[in-house]
Formats: C-alpha cells, structure tokens, sequence
C-alpha cells in the first residue's frame, strides 16, 4: 500500500555510512539509528480510518409499544485500525552493519536499510580496502596494546628518529606485500599475473590473515606519532598489535592512543553522518546521495580492453574478463 | 419445484429403494432427534431471559435496550456483542445458534433423500419435519419483525491475543481510545487486556476519571494515565482517597499533588505506610528540611513510587567514590533530584572526565550539578572542541571563563557562536577527528 509511511521507507532503503565515536558499542549506533528511522516514520501522516455501517435503533421511550422497524443507518470509524489500536505502521525496520568497529575506535561505519542489506553483503564479499589513523606514543607497553590497558613495560625513547621508524615502516610494508602476493592464488611469472598487478587487483579472495597494502607515517613528535594504513581483511585490535611491534623494532615500546578508520571502501569521512544527523530526513539524503554516485561511476567506467589478453588460448580468459570488469568497479 | 426435485430423485434411486429405507429409518431418527433438541432450543431461547441488566448506558451498536419479550433474542445477541462479562451467556446462546444452524444444515441436506421415502412408512413423521422445514427456506419471504429476530453470527473471536478484534464491539474499549489510551501497548502486558474488557465504562472507569478530575488533573493527561498504569482502574476508590488526603496532611498542595499524579500515575496505588515510608526516607537521609523534601519530591514524584536500594547505592557512590562532602551532595540534590536514580556507570564516567582530564575542582562541579545530567559524548566533544581552539578555561578566577552550565545546556549553535567563536560547520568537521 502506498501509504506516505511506505513511500518514505523507499527512499530509505540503501547504504550510508555514519562516523561512530569512540567509547560506544557499534551496536548501539545501530539501535539509536534503528530508533531515530522508525520515529521518522512513523510520524508520517496515516490513512484516515474506514467507514462502517452500523444500524441503529432510534431511541424509543419504554413506555411505548414499537411499532414496525426504527433502524437507522449511520456511518461510524472503524476503531480497529486506529493508531492506538493497532499500534504504529513500522515496528522493525532492517539495518545491517558492514565492517565493525570495536568500542575503543572511532571511524566510518557503514550501515545498510531494507534492501541495502544486499549491496552491504556484495561490500562484504568483496576485496574493499579500508584507511586507518593510529595515534601511538612510544615508551609504554601494555597488556591489550592501548593506552587503557595495565601497563606492563616501560622504556626510553630517545634515540628513535624519523628515518629509523621509516626504515621499519618500509620494512613491514614489504612484508606484507610479499603476504599479499602469496594470497593472490596466480602464479607469479604469468602475464595475467602482471596484468593484475598493473591495475592492483592482486589480492586474497575471501578470508585471509589481516594485511597492510599501504602504511607511512604522517605525525612524528616523539613520544607521539600517526601512522596512516590501508589494509585488508584487518580488525582494530590488529591494528594496535602493529603499533606495539613497530615499538619492539624500535628497540623501545609503544602503546596506541586511537584508532580511526577514515574510509570503508567507496565511503569516506565526508559522507558520514555525525550523531547530530541522526535522523531520518539526513538518513534519506545521505542513501539519495549514494545512489546517485553509485550512477555516476556505473556510466563513466568503461570496460578495460587489455591488449595483452588471449582469448583463444587460456580457456578460463572471459570468466577473467568479467572478473577484473567487475573487480575495477567495485575497487572504485 | 418440490413435485419436479421429487420426480427425479425418484426416478434415479429406484432400484435402491430398499437401501434407502434402511437409512431413511436411521436418517431420519436422527433428523428427528435433532429437529426435536432445535425446536427445543428454540424454545430455551425464546424463554430464557436476561438475569441482570449489567448494562445501564446505550451500546454503541445497536441502541437502547428494550424489555419487549419480542425483541429478546436481538436482546441477549446485543448483550453478548457488547459486554465480554457476559461470556458464559454469550457463548451459551452462541452454542445454541451453531447448534441451531448445523441442525439447519442438516435439516437442508437431508431434505433430498428424505423426498423419495414420503412414500414409505414414516409419512407422518416426515410430513410433519417437512412443514416445519419448509418454514425455514432462505427464499421465502418474512415480514421486519421476523428478520430484525434472525440472529447475526458475531465476528468476534472467543478468545484473541489482541484487543483490535472487540473494540469495535465494546463500549469500554473504544470510549478509552477517545480518550486517547494506548491499547496496542497496554495488551502487551500479561493480563491487562482481559481486565480492560471485564470493566463496564460506567462503574468501574467513570468514578475513577471523575475522582482524578476533582483532584485537579487536567482531561488530556487521562490516556498518558491509563497507558502507563492501567491498573488505577482497579483500585478502590476509598484508598485513592485516603493516599491523596495523606499527601495533602504533609502540606502538599492540591495543584501540587495532582501535578505529581498525573507525572507519575503509579503514585496512587501505593499504600500510604509506603509513601510515609520514603518521604521518612528522604528526609532523614538527605537531612532535609520539610520544605526542601516537599520541593525534591513535587519536582521528580517518581522518587516516591520506586525502591530505595538504587538510592541508597546512588547516595553511597556519591559520598565514597565520588568523594562529594554532605551539604554538597545536599546541595547537588535539591538541584538536580534526578541524579538519585541516575545510573551509577554514567555518574562516575562522567565524573571521572571532569575531575582527571578537565581538571575540575570537587567545588566547582558542586555548584554546576547539571553536569550530571547531560550526556558524556556531549561534554568530551565540546571539552576537546575548546582545548583544540584553547579556549578550555573553567576557573572562575581568570579572565574567558567558561561556566559549566553554559557548556553543557546551550544547543550547538549558541556554544559555537558565543563561548567557541567557531562556526558550525568547523565543530562538525572536528567532531569527526576525534
């Protein structure tokens, strides 16, 4: 039925992303926007009650003997269907989290409405990286690897410098790299295998142990740094047992203050929605937002016409084709 | 039409004739038996009367009542409609109708097979069945009375989850929605449905509405009343009294105590030991005085209807973790009563933030106590907003001061324009790097 409740549920259904602050369960910002869409939809305006058709007998006095039939018809609401009757028109509405956060972070946290739950599952599926800040501070170490943990080691700091702690960078990044190419499942000395690598499609599919594609240093005032990452298949934790290791290879002990994710995929900081904007109207236009992008680079992404592919040769070449069409465009 | 029907059944059992007068003994036994327990139910019907007349006022569907004995069986019909309490009577005569209209139906269903065995033995019986059943065929034609008489089967359920099945029916049910009652949350607890359909409107429900009117509550808070407590329906009208004669001993004013009522509607049905109990409570404890106890209690009436451990805990978490002195605490209560029922976690995180990261002194919060009652995102981001821009200075003694209340109750446009003099737009952005 299109009931002005119903029309605005439609324009509800999609993805957005909202920035989750840290120190609150990730469930919680899913309940407190569950709440904030029911309330806007439910203040839509309601069909007006149906007419029914009762007879009524005239009032007669008792005294009076009736004579013949005094029914009358009156059109009267039918009460069943008000409001307080049969309660409010929305009583769930379906909202999916993509990646989660964990309580100590903060960041882009992706959420999903009615039938976005299915694009949140394609998300999902996907190779999507993610952009992480790690605020850390050198000379403590403790047990959970933040700086809300119990200490447990304490140590100097100062002959760390710059260039030191971007060796060390250097040198994980390059582990990860050659993690990431064991990961990719193609053999190395392939055509197809560089052809990949040209676009950056090389990757693990599915689930892998957590790897850095990109990491460098953007703050360092000792004992503080940030570091920014691009990573894979991580959680938050993970990230915070980096920073401690970076410590250990600086022969000294760091700790991480914050962890905040900046983009989940195509979704950055810009496009999140603070507490504030919570709602239901900013809700709608932040998903009207998403679906027009999600146009706009549909039509401006041509398919790759790679020279170098051999159809008649490598049988499995066109089940590739379509694969690196649609790897390209969800990796934008 | 009934010659041409006996014509060509006829012809068609013919052979079997045999056949069918063996069952046409026992069919038409049966078809007598029932006929004989219809004609009697018909009677009961007719002679049975209504005992009492429960129901004083008009019913919403079909008018008033009327002691005419013609009009009886639309009589005890509308009764059941109307009043569940009548349940055993209305599914009594319920039964009845079924009875009556399967033995209709059987009466019709039997008609073919009984038209061939008029030739045989039992003529005289089955002739009589036949007159009495050609009475009732649906095309024949009856006069107003007779078809005011028929009875309608009802459509409403003998038993349902919901109340949306009989407020149409019911005359209390759908007057409590006018009056703004919500059902749909009210059935959802254990019970409270069934009770609601038992009350008649003008016996139980009336009385209680008026009372709460004498007492000075206004007629738009009835429904927020009832919905929240729907038992006030059902407690006697003496101990509604003598609680309100109780509050009103204590120097509550009438304004006063019909404020608290209809602020808290479980107030009422508390017994007066309790009340006496916790307005003892407080005073003692906190060390009040009787105006200021009378003050704390008219602002949150809900510090009456609740248990005392949470506030003997909330009074405990104050004193020894939060290290507040005596009057402060008094101080912080008169204030802000609310923080006796505030959550623990949220009081010591809270605390925990003013007093470590933005160095506030035990006094200072004292004189702010609505700290207490804001939300603790709400003051870190406005805390870090003002250290980012360094404008984090709540000592009272140095020049740009910024009083705790101000930062914690303006809305965001005014924090921005006046005390952070940064747009808002700029607070936005910073919320997200945080």
């Amino acid at each position: 039925m299109a009931t002005p409740a119903n029309r605005m549920f439609r324009r509800l259904e999609g993805l957005f992303c909202v920035y989750k602050p840290s120190g609150v369960h990730w469930k919680l910002v899913r309940d407190s926007i569950e709440t904030n869409l029911l309330k806007g939809l439910n203040a839509a305006p309601r069909p007006p009650l149906p007419q029914e058709v009762r007879f009524l007998a005239h009032p007669v006095s008792e005294t009076e003997a009736p004579k013949g039939l005094t029914l009358s018809a009156a059109t009267v609401p039918a009460l069943a269907q008000h409001p307080l009757v049969s309660g409010p028109e929305f009583q769930r509405v379906r909202v999916g989290v993509g990646h989660r956060l964990d309580a100590f972070s903060s960041g882009v946290l992706v959420l999903g409405v009615g039938n976005g739950n299915k694009a949140l599952n394609d998300l999902y599926g996907t190779r999507v990286t993610r952009d992480y800040t790690l605020e850390g501070e050198f000379g403590t170490a403790t047990d959970d690897f933040s700086h809300k943990g119990s200490v447990v080691e304490r140590s100097t700091y100062g002959h760390i410098t710059q260039d030191k702690l971007d060796k060390v960078l250097a040198m994980l990044e390059g582990a990860n790299q050659k993690a990431l190419l064991m990961y990719s499942k193609v053999d190395m000395r392939s055509q197809e295998a560089y052809e990949m690598a040209v676009h950056g499609l090389l990757g693990p599919e599915g689930k892998s142990q957590p790897i850095l594609t990109g990491l460098r240093c953007v703050h360092f005032q000792p004992p503080n740094f940030t570091l920014e990452v691009q990573c894979l298949n991580e959680t938050q934790r993970y990230l915070c047992k980096v920073v401690h290791e970076i410590g250990l290879e600086l022969r000294s002990t760091a700790v991480c203050k914050g962890v905040r994710r900046t983009r989940d995929g195509p979704f950055t900081l810009r496009d999140a929605l603070i507490h504030h904007q919570w709602t239901a109207s900013d809700v709608t236009q932040a998903v009207r937002q998403y679906h027009s992008s999600k146009k706009n680079t549909r039509y401006s992404h041509k398919p790759i016409q790679t020279p170098a592919c051999r159809p008649p040769e490598e049988s499995t070449t066109t089940a590739n084709e379509m694969e690196l069409a649609t790897k390209q465009e969800k990796v934008q | 039409m009934q010659a041409a029907y006996k014509h060509k059944i006829s012809m068609a059992t013919s052979c079997a004739h045999l056949c069918l007068q063996c069952r046409s003994l026992l069919c038409s036994k049966k078809v007598a038996s029932t006929w004989q327990y219809y004609t009697h139910v018909r009677h009961c019907i007719r002679v049975t009367q209504v005992p009492t007349k429960i129901l004083d006022g008009s019913s919403i569907v079909k008018g008033t009542h009327k002691t005419n004995p013609a009009k009886q069986m639309q009589k005890q019909q509308v009764f059941c409609y109307s009043d569940f309490a009548a349940k055993h009577l209305a599914t009594g005569a319920e039964e009845n109708k079924d009875v009556e209209e399967t033995s209709c139906a059987d009466v019709v269903a039997f008609k073919s097979p009984m038209l061939p065995i008029r030739d045989a033995v039992l003529e005289s019986q089955v002739s009589l069945d036949l007159d009495a059943a050609a009475e009732f065929s649906a095309f024949e034609v009856i006069s107003d009375e007779e078809a005011v008489r028929i009875s309608v089967p009802s459509a409403m359920p003998p038993a349902s989850t919901s109340l949306r099945d009989y407020v149409d029916h019911s005359e209390t049910l759908s007057k409590l929605v006018q009056l703004g009652v919500n059902l749909w949350k009210i059935e959802q607890r254990p019970n409270v449905g069934s009770m609601l359909l038992r009350l008649n409107f003008n016996a139980d429900v009336a009385p209680r509405l008026l009372f709460l009117k004498e007492i000075g509550v206004e007629d738009s808070r009835f429904g927020y009343i009832i919905t929240r407590n729907p038992f006030i329906l059902t407690e006697s009208l003496e101990n509604l009294q003598s609680r309100v004669n109780y509050l009103k001993s204590k120097k509550f004013s009438s304004e006063t105590v019909a404020s608290m009522v209809s602020r808290a509607p479980y107030l009422l049905n508390f017994s007066v030991k309790r009340l006496d109990n916790r307005l003892g409570f407080y005073q003692q404890q906190l060390k009040l005085s009787d105006s200021n106890t009378r003050n704390i209690v008219a602002r949150l009436p809900r510090l009456l209807c609740g248990s005392l451990e949470p506030v003997k805990e909330n009074l405990k978490v104050c004193e020894m973790e939060l290290g507040f002195k005596e009057n402060e605490i008094q101080h912080i209560v008169i204030a802000v009563p609310k923080v006796l029922t505030a959550d623990k976690r949220k009081l010591t995180k809270i605390f925990d933030f003013l007093h470590n990261i933005m160095k506030l002194p035990h006094n200072l919060i004292a004189k702010f106590p609505q700290v207490f009652n804001s939300k603790y995102l709400r003051i870190r981001e406005r805390h870090m907003f003002l250290d980012y821009l360094g404008k984090a200075q709540y000592d009272p003694t140095l020049p740009n001061y910024i009083s705790l209340d101000r930062l914690v109750s303006l809305p965001d446009e005014p924090f921005c324009n006046e005390l952070a003099l940064a747009t808002l737009e700029d607070f936005y952005l910073f919320q997200k790097t945080l």
